[in-house]
């Protein structure tokens, strides 16, 4: 006959007093190598589900160390709970696949060319899309449109104001810096009106259109994803690029211009500022920019601010698409819809730049 | 397991009044329910059985009135004394609202890993044990978005009861579920009523579910804006003196009775 050992327990077992026992008991459990653990409950007066859990997890613990366990005086209804909540003896089979490193790399790659075709057919959606509006113009759903032009566009005039007037500002005090070394403070203008329209104007609309609006299309999009209004969407008949995506991208190819064209002009009023307390007149300041800037100049950076409009939406429609399950993959959308649409306005200003040269704009 | 009339309820609603925006959804409604009983709150759509069960549970504050859950005035608590309540009581949300970023597992520990002092293993052992329960044994390590609409439903009650309260709010536990899985969650619910004693107020309009699990209903007519009917099942169906409560408890329509 093997020895017992005895763990007699008294009073009420709950979350409380279970989180006090719990260590020293297990131990005593463990310890039963060999001999019979015996739980004397005839003293419990109250036992919830954590007591019930700290029973069931005694006996296994006492049987896998070799030992044998008995439970003695617990009431029947208590017993029923206790053997309710103790594991099954196979224990948890369907825990999830654990997949090897070799599988989570082609598994990755595989996601990445996925993810690289639903890119280049969404690129398609989009623009097969807008050209049926441009043949169909009485399709575009105005209203959506509007709002969207309105909350991107007469919603971003604040800060774009205020961040071009400060950036025009910054620039033309630390340009006037190096050029009054050589008597040349008066080319300030120059230099302010040639970066600020043709270049800083509309990458800056399109960053702060990529942080304002692009992070916001694909949180809302991302969020009827997840409430399957996309699926509904689409059981409808209803196309959700046409839908969802083109009133964006036709909302935001008309605002960034604009945006563009403001970010520019309150430039310039900050630099007209730092000009004036460099002692120049208004009016040089605004004739050597006529002078140095040819239309070519905005209008190129006016079409630069459309191509970055489209690039902005639709980064952050298709990331609204993309979104996952739950809260968190909307979260995920939208971060990677900000990161993509900067990186995005980056290459195109880089191929702008290298295409403008070659044509001698 | 009918309650004894005697014993002092352990939820007392008296005169709630409340509504949203200028729109009064209940004006004066009054119960109380009894420790250990399964109480089903019943009524037609737009009746406000979810907005009462969010009145009652402190999610919204009543214009009017007070709730006392186990001695403690719900409505009138603030702070540390509000906090206490609530840990008296779980609450599993139509959609189950189980956090998608976490295990099924760390979703039940987590109330046990903010608001008690146990070991790890103890809270994993006591996690799994809640899941069991529930039927969802094995699935532990599963995000919610790997499993179906009725073991999110099912792993939302293993984590209403994560910390053991002594009252469990069920709103729609049924609805959505093929009829075998919703008997499955009768049976757990008749269970843990038997075996810990835990007080349930459910909401539901699934018949066959309120005559299996309830002790006793409270009818919400959204004409009155309040309680038309209180009782068992078995007693609205057959003596209640509206005749619309006795044809919705025989699933008889309109034409069908006349």
């Amino acid at each position: 006959m093997t020895s017992e050992r005895v763990l007699a327990l008294r009073g009420r077992l709950d979350a409380e007093t279970t989180a006090r026992l719990w260590r020293d008991s297990m131990q005593a459990a463990r310890d039963a190598r060999g001999e019979t653990l015996v739980v004397d409950a005839s003293g419990v007066e109250y036992c919830d589900g954590s007591g019930a859990a700290l029973l069931a997890a005694l006996q296994q613990e006492a049987e896998t160390s070799g030992g044998r366990f008995e439970l003695r005086g617990l009431r029947e209804d208590l017993r029923r709970l206790v053997a309710l909540v103790a594991p099954s003896p196979a224990g948890p089979q369907q825990g999830p696949r654990v997949e090897s490193r070799i599988v989570r790399l082609g598994r990755a790659a595989l996601d990445a060319l996925a993810g690289a075709r639903h890119f280049v057919a969404f690129v398609g959606e989009v623009a097969l899309a807008l050209a049926w509006v441009m043949r169909h113009p009485s399709q575009l759903r105005v209203r959506d449109t509007a709002l969207v032009a309105e909350r991107a566009g007469i919603g971003a005039v604040p800060i774009v104001v205020g961040v071009g007037f400060l950036l025009g500002l910054i620039l033309a005090f630390q340009g006037a810096i190096p050029m009054r070394r050589f008597a040349a403070e008066i080319f300030v203008a120059d230099l302010l009106g040639l970066s600020m329209l043709r270049e800083l104007g509309p990458l800056m609309a399109a960053i702060l259109l990529t942080a304002r609006s692009g992070s916001a299309f694909a949180a809302e999009i991302g969020t009827m994803k997840v409430n399957e209004e996309i699926d509904a969407l689409t059981t409808m008949g209803l196309d959700p690029v046409r839908f969802l995506v083109v009133p964006r991208v036709v909302a935001a190819v008309t605002v960034v211009p604009a945006l563009a064209m403001l970010t520019s002009l309150s430039g310039l009023l900050g630099g007209l500022l730092v000009y004036r307390s460099l002692g120049f007149p208004a009016v040089t300041f605004v004739n050597r920019i006529a002078d140095m800037v040819s239309p070519a100049d905005i209008l190129s950076g006016l079409g630069k601010a459309m191509v970055f409009g489209v690039i902005v939406a639709a980064v952050g429609c298709l990331r609204g698409i993309q979104t996952g399950q739950g809260a968190q993959a909307v979260g995920l959308s939208t971060t990677s819809a900000v990161v993509s649409g900067i990186v995005g306005i980056a290459l195109a200003d880089g191929i702008f730049a290298v295409v403008f040269y070659v044509l001698g704009i | 397991m009918a309650s004894e009339s005697n014993a002092e309820p352990i939820i007392r609603v008296e005169g709630l009044v409340a509504g949203y925006g200028d729109r009064t959804i209940f004006d004066g409604v009054s119960f109380e329910v009894a420790r250990g009983e399964v109480f089903v709150i019943l009524g037609g759509s737009g009746s406000g059985k979810s907005t009462l069960l969010k009145n009652v549970i402190g999610l919204y504050r009543p214009w009017q009135g007070r709730c006392w859950i186990d001695g403690g005035d719900i409505v009138a608590a603030e702070g540390e004394e509000r906090r206490a309540i609530l840990r008296r009581i779980g609450v599993m949300y139509q959609q189950g609202a189980l956090f998608g970023s976490m295990t099924l597992l760390e979703n039940v520990r987590l109330p046990m890993e903010e608001l008690t002092e146990l070991p790890d293993e103890a809270m994993d052992r006591i996690a799994a044990s809640k899941l069991k329960i529930v039927g969802l044994e094995g699935f532990e390590g599963y995000v919610p978005a790997e499993i179906s609409g009725g073991m999110r439903k099912r792993a939302a009650i293993a984590r209403a009861m994560a910390l053991d309260p002594g009252i469990l709010f069920l709103d729609e536990p049924s609805a959505g579920l093929d009829p075998i899985t919703s008997a499955e969650l009768d049976d757990t619910i008749l269970l843990l009523r038997d075996t810990l004693g835990i007080t349930f107020v459910v909401v539901t309009h699934e018949l066959a579910s309120i005559y299996k699990i309830a002790d006793r209903v409270i009818m919400l007519d959204k004409e009155t804006k309040g309680i038309v009917a209180t009782g068992s099942p078995e007693f609205l169906r057959d003596h209640c003196e509206i005749e619309w409560v006795r044809r919705f408890f025989r699933r008889e329509t309109g034409t069908e009775a006349a």
